[in-house]
């Protein structure tokens, strides 16, 4: 391994070997007598040490990062989700009125069936209470943002706390866990949350939060304890024990920080189907009842449903903004998975 | 294979007493107990130690959950709150919409969705593939119950191609049989009931499908894309074989697992789907069922039912899909 001319060049950046120069000096030195042999297995050695040389020397992370940068559907996606974190930010700065405070102007013709749409004052109309229904949207973001990140992060925090004990416990640690994710997975996904948001003897923001956090903590508990289970076996761990490294600092410094790639690539999608899931339950009666609430997936689960007939308005505003946001993070989501893992590119 | 067989039944068996036991804890832990809730406002204190006694409430937690997993194995699940009914037969009359609504949805999605993903893969990187894709995306992203409302407004109110909900149109004599309303009329002969059940069924199901199309298009490209780089592949076209013998035997075939894996998943997905979609069509099956028993004042012996009996239909399924490997790859029995 340590002798000279059989070890690639690590390392050397891509620019310092063109391929050209270096086909045409090997045909160049092709009939040439033995002096040269020397010459042309050299140049060949560096024509496999370019090919080696994206592999070492960069680090998972910043090769990974590299591909995303170049990938269009991330950089659509991560625009998406930057876009909405920057309205949800500044929504207070960009919302033209407050989001809970009704208006005489609308509410002198709001009937059951017709509320005011558009005008220069209100560009979105009304919402069925007499608030400005622009304001309601862009304040929106903020409370979408918070659910479905809150949400995401419960479930991430507990599956990965699952996750990492079966891993790194194995044996019969392992099998109890698993078989409690199986049962947890055994429900389907809106079926478990709506029985979770039952028990709370009545619903709130956080009901549908924790509901909704709760389904995905299986999910991630099983990715985690997967790929935690696949480096047990792998040689930087079988390295580390060799050196005498503490089984704890093994689990936390060697195998959770490399299994976690995987774990984070879902987070981002489940930011999607969190959002979602969470207008379903508000869809269903079990959301948030707090009528001053704005959150798009409320906006379109109650009144969107309630008064689709009357103004459909109120629910395409809000149900395209959710399509988005999903979409902005499924795409995020799927780039990453491919930047981490190239293999899995079509 | 047989052992195979008999280590997945045991897994599905402590999986179930694993679930019992959850809703067990969970019946227990449900504000204000199940007394209140079995109670509501009748309840006074009288009312409600004659019911703890009745319930057997004052008994040891253990002999209490050995009663409950008793009841539960003779298949008595008590009566509905709501309705006083026996639970077992309110689920009973709910279950075969359901089913009907499910399969339906499995049928579109399975039958467009594997030609699609096929035809993805085949076409890949060309507008075909990129529409395909982008349909995928857009239909994970969609709430569906807003999908549903989109359809039916552009469908029926609109267009007036579809009826707007329910099963059937009233006054449409259908005799009962199965109680899958499309089967019933073609039984019966009754083919003015059958068609009018099926013209009703096709928005509701097409909703449903939504989700299960987009991911089996994805995974059955995905698959196919794996298969098609292969060397086997390769091998049959360089032997001159018919694009179709090619296209069955030798591609299809081998990226079927993957999919019919996902295809076994995505009946959560359905289960999941029919609580919004019935909603949106009142359609009248479990998932109208759900709504009702939470939302109408919350009735617990049917959500407790209906719970067990999502799970069971969930585990079932995919143990056949599991064990339907076997058939559909051989090398699988060997192993």
């Amino acid at each position: 391994m340590s002798d000279p001319i059989t070890r690639p060049v690590v390392g050397t950046p891509r620019e310092s070997v063109d391929p050209a120069a270096v086909e045409e000096k090997r045909e160049g030195t092709l009939p040439r007598g033995l002096d040269r042999l020397g010459e042309r297995k050299r140049a060949r050695l560096e024509q496999l040490a370019q090919a080696t040389a994206d592999k070492g020397g960069v680090s998972l992370v910043r090769d990974a990062f590299r591909r995303l940068r170049r990938n269009p559907t991330a950089i659509v996606g991560a625009s998406i989700v930057a876009l909405f974190i920057l309205v949800a930010i500044f929504a207070p700065l960009l919302a033209p009125h407050d989001p809970a405070q009704r208006f005489d102007e609308l509410t002198k013709n709001l009937t059951v069936d017709n509320i005011p749409g558009a005008s220069s004052e209100f560009p979105l109309g009304s919402d069925p209470l007499g608030r400005d229904f622009l304001s309601r949207m862009i304040h929106g973001s903020r409370q979408t943002l918070f659910v479905g990140v809150l949400a995401t992060l419960i479930g991430l925090a507990l599956g990965v706390l699952i996750g990492a004990i079966a891993g790194a416990f194995g044996g019969w640690v392992d099998n109890i866990l698993m078989r409690f994710t199986d049962v947890m997975l055994a429900l389907p996904a809106l079926l478990l949350a709506i029985s979770l948001v039952a028990m709370a003897s009545r619903s709130s923001q956080w009901t549908v939060i924790l509901a909704v956090a709760i389904v995905n903590v299986p999910i991630f508990a099983r990715l985690l304890r997967g790929s935690m289970l696949a480096q047990r076996e792998s040689d930087h761990v079988l390295a580390a024990r060799a050196l005498g490294v503490k089984q704890g600092s093994i689990v936390l410094r060697h195998m959770l920080p490399n299994a976690m790639t995987a774990v984070i690539v879902q987070a981002t999608l489940t930011l999607s189907t969190a959002i979602l899931e969470a207008a379903s339950l508000s869809f269903l009666g079990l959301g948030d009842p707090d009528i001053n609430r704005a959150e798009w997936g409320l906006m379109l689960g109650v009144d969107g449903q309630r008064y689709f007939e009357v103004r459909p308005e109120l629910a395409y505003y809000p149900a395209v903004a959710i399509i988005v946001v999903a979409l902005g993070f499924t795409l995020l989501g799927e780039g990453m998975r491919e930047a981490i893992d190239p293999k899995s590119r079509r | 294979m047989l052992r195979v067989i008999v280590r997945r039944l045991l897994q599905l068996v402590v999986t179930l007493i694993g679930l019992s036991a959850l809703v067990f804890v969970w019946l227990r832990n449900l504000p204000g107990g199940p007394i209140e809730a079995l109670l509501g406002e009748r309840a006074t204190p009288e009312r409600r130690a004659l019911l703890v006694k009745a319930l057997g409430y004052d008994q040891p937690i253990l002999v209490q959950y050995a009663k409950f997993m008793q009841r539960l194995l003779t298949g008595d699940f008590g009566n509905s709150i709501r309705s006083g009914d026996p639970v077992t037969e309110v689920i009973g009359r709910a279950f075969p919409a359901t089913i009907e609504l499910a399969a339906a949805a499995m049928i579109i999605a399975i039958g467009l969705g594997v030609p699609l993903g096929y035809l993805a893969a085949r076409h890949r990187g060309r507008l075909l593939d990129n529409l395909s894709i982008a349909g995928t995306l857009l239909g994970i992203s969609i709430p569906i119950f807003f999908l549903g409302y989109l359809l039916k407004d552009v469908f029926t109110q609109n267009m007036h191609w579809f009826p707007p909900s329910g099963r059937i149109s009233t006054g449409v004599d259908n005799t009962d049989v199965t109680g899958f309303f499309v089967l019933d009329g073609l039984l019966t002969r009754e083919f003015d009931a059958a068609g009018d059940a099926l013209w009703h069924l096709i928005l509701p199901a097409l909703t449903l499908a939504t989700i299960p199309l987009a991911v089996i298009v994805r995974i059955t490209r995905a698959s196919v894309l794996d298969v098609l780089n292969e060397d086997f592949v390769r091998t049959a076209e360089a032997k001159g074989l018919r694009h179709k013998t090619i296209r069955g035997r030798h591609i299809l075939r081998n990226a079927l697992l993957p999919v019919v894996t996902t295809i076994g998943l995505q009946t959560g997905a359905l289960l999941s789907g029919a609580v919004l979609t019935e909603r949106v069509y009142n359609w009248g099956g479990l998932g109208t069922l759900i709504y009702n028993s939470i939302s109408g004042g919350r009735d617990y012996p049917v959500l407790q039912a209906l719970i067990l009996l999502a799970a069971l239909v969930f585990v079932v399924v995919n143990l056949l899909v599991d064990l339907s490997y076997a058939f559909i790859d051989p090398r699988v029995r060997v192993r």
